[in-house]
């Protein structure tokens, strides 16, 4: 016990708890804010939407960023959660009279289902890779979407009548929530399932020979993930109504695609950042752009997701970016106030661990005229 | 009879379209989200010319070279790139560009559908069912382009290549394969065939909406995984199978509003029996 008290103390560290307590401090700032009847009505809403855009970008940002799996279901998850969570919610509200408590539960009720589908979606994913897994994802939220569409105890077509909770304490949970969900997933990424979890992503044959379960982590992030976007389904149902089918579409999982993304694949951080500046500007385009101008949103969803990927993933790019970096800047000052030589072309620092195979099969490789095909060439890129 | 004619003609459609998935899968090794759009644009060329000039003929071969050109245009722009980067990075690209060219189509031409006017063919009888002729041109002519594609990857030097490219880049390239431009045609190849199965898809449903291309995209590409991904005989077979299932399900009442959720039920169950699909080929993944 001593000893684990000490380690715990060894490893804190303010920049490992940074998210969290500046996402709190905000928070608080803005519950403040609200008592004192600052904020209104629209804003408040807006805080509610950005609360559960951070919880699904940041699920999302599991599968995608750190076991490098590609979901399209999403909003699917999230739909589950909706509906389960609501339906539960007036079923509850007969029987309890705190409306926090039943909230709570129904969080807890739309989190598991959602999981529990997540577990069922998990299952593909373990025989699958990459671009089947995607369109499992793709058809498990269709499906969903389809099911609930024609379930008459969910209103159909008309959607769910849901009761929607107090606008002021709802984005105050909300928040409570995104912080649970922060320190949550931050713990599990620097714990050593984590580690496990970016090591299935670099390579799973490597992660495997290792001895890391991959069965048991691929399925553990899905689940994990789905738990989540469960909850944000929940906290959207008592946000709106009534919880429509039609919301859930393909569409809505892109956008969470492109929070992830934009805010970069594996940082929490950049989610929380992106999920937010996305949020705010779809709820400021909402009222300015109407009918065929609505597009431009499309359009720069599309941009968004055309340009950084491509810079972050170039081939070409790379040398560019390498050179332009404000990481490598600062390194290099760092290093000449030391009076250290860097050497650009050697990173002793970073060991290749696996060899790219498809950069070296690439058809895109400069063809060097100068070597003729007798002499031995020995080019950095052969050696490795 | 005419459930099964109407599924048959729909299952040529989406195995046109399956095609162009399943070459450029085989080929490339990417999925091209944005392939059901390429319908769309096809959809909105033959509308536009059919408007300009009156002729139907014109209005196809236009709408042909349109999304021959758009499919090339995207393969340099976009997916060229990003060759030797990650599956993932690619994929999310693809479906940047597939709503990337919603998005242009919604700013052209509005969010609301346009209906078309397409020459009517009529019926004919036979025996005692009337069939649309236009359900039988659909199977003649979604016949021929299947069976001249097979021809043209089966005997010529180009469509050799292709195969070779599908098989093994690395090498491909050693023996002296152009892969960068096998690359670019089978994306033109595939570009054509979705412009002919948007002329099919505006002859069942005269209608045209910027995202008139996604949902038979998603149901092709659920045709071409069926069949085998990268397999051309598996895409066609998928492709009549799906049309087929579709059609029935919508004749029966009971089950006709969960048609999606069956569709796409299948296409889980069959990843999960037998993920390379009914005639795809084993790929043993190297380390």
């Amino acid at each position: 016990m001593s000893n684990f008290i000490s380690n715990v103390k060894k490893q804190f560290k303010f920049k490992h708890i940074a998210t969290w307590v500046i996402v709190a401090a905000v928070a608080v700032v803005l519950v403040i804010m609200s008592e004192s009847g600052l904020l209104n009505r629209s804003t408040i809403g807006l805080l509610s939407r950005i609360a559960y855009s951070i919880i699904l970008a940041v699920s999302l940002n599991l599968v995608v960023g750190f076991l490098g799996e590609l979901s399209l279901g999403h909003a699917g998850f999230m739909c589950l959660g909706a509906y389960i969570g609501t339906f539960v919610a007036s079923l509850l509200r007969e029987s309890i009279d705190n409306k926090l408590l039943v909230l709570i539960l129904a969080m807890l009720v739309g989190g598991l289902v959602a999981a529990f589908f997540g577990f069922i979606i998990g299952l593909p994913a373990l025989r699958l890779k990459g671009d089947y897994l995607a369109i499992v994802t793709l058809a498990f939220g269709e499906i969903v979407r389809n099911i609930f569409k024609n379930l008459e105890i969910f209103g159909g077509a008309m959607g769910y009548n849901s009761k929607t909770y107090n606008q002021k304490d709802l984005f105050v949970i909300a928040f409570v929530v995104v912080i649970i969900v922060l320190i949550l997933t931050q713990n599990l990424i620097r714990s050593k399932h984590g580690r496990a979890i970016t090591a299935i992503r670099d390579n799973e044959i490597a992660a495997k020979a290792m001895g890391i379960n991959v069965t048991f982590y691929k399925l553990f992030v899905f689940v994990v993930a789905a738990f989540f976007a469960g909850i944000a389904g929940v906290i959207y149902g008592h946000f709106t109504t009534p919880v429509l089918y039609t919301t859930f579409s393909y569409n809505y999982s892109i956008e969470i695609l492109v929070m992830v993304v934009l805010g970069g694949m594996g940082s929490i951080n950049g989610s929380i950042i992106a999920a937010t500046l996305i949020t705010v500007i779809n709820f400021v385009l909402q009222s300015k752009l109407s009918g065929g101008l609505a597009a431009i949103r499309l359009l720069v969803y599309a941009l968004i997701l055309i340009f950084v990927v491509i810079f972050n993933n170039a081939p070409a790019l790379k040398p560019i970016k390498e050179r332009f970096s404000i990481h490598n800047l600062k390194e290099k000052r760092i290093a000449k106030k030391k009076g250290t030589i860097v050497d650009d072309a050697a990173e002793w620092n970073r060991i290749e661990t696996k060899v790219k195979m498809d950069s070296i099969l690439t058809p895109d490789l400069p063809h060097n005229e100068n070597v003729t095909p007798d002499k031995e060439d020995k080019s950095p890129k052969e050696v490795k | 009879m005419s459930t099964i004619m109407d599924g048959l003609s729909l299952g040529a459609i989406y195995a046109l379209i399956a095609l162009g998935y399943t070459m450029v899968y085989g080929i490339a090794k990417m999925l091209n989200f944005a392939h059901g759009d390429i319908i769309m644009v096809g959809a909105y060329a033959i509308l536009t010319t059919l408007e300009l000039t009156g002729n139907p003929y014109i209005a196809i071969a236009v709408s042909i070279v349109i999304c021959t050109v758009s499919g090339i245009v995207i393969e340099r722009l976009a997916y060229k790139p990003l060759r030797g980067a990650s599956p993932l990075a690619v994929l999310i690209t693809a479906i940047g560009v597939s709503f990337l060219l919603q998005a242009i189509a919604q700013l052209i031409y509005g969010s609301k559908s346009q209906s078309i006017s397409l020459p009517d063919f009529g019926k004919v009888v036979i025996g005692k069912y009337a069939i649309n002729v236009s359900t039988i041109i659909t199977l003649v002519v979604g016949g021929l382009i299947m069976a001249g594609l097979t021809l043209f990857v089966k005997k010529t030097n180009t469509g050799r290549a292709m195969q070779a490219v599908s098989e093994d880049r690395g090498a491909a390239l050693l023996m002296g394969v152009n892969v960068n431009r096998i690359i670019m045609i089978t994306f033109a190849i595939g570009s054509a065939l979705a412009a002919f199965a948007s002329l099919f898809y505006l002859m069942q449903i005269p209608s045209i909406t910027p995202t008139l291309g996604s949902m038979p995209g998603i149901k092709a590409f659920t045709a071409a995984v069926i069949g085998g991904i990268g397999s051309i005989p598996g895409a066609m077979l998928g492709g009549v199978l799906l049309g087929l299932i579709e059609k029935i399900c919508l004749s029966i009442p009971a089950i006709s509003p969960y048609t999606t959720a069956i569709e796409f039920s299948l296409l889980i169950i069959i990843l999960l029996v037998k993920p390379i699909g009914l005639l795809g080929k084993q790929i043993r993944e190297k380390v």
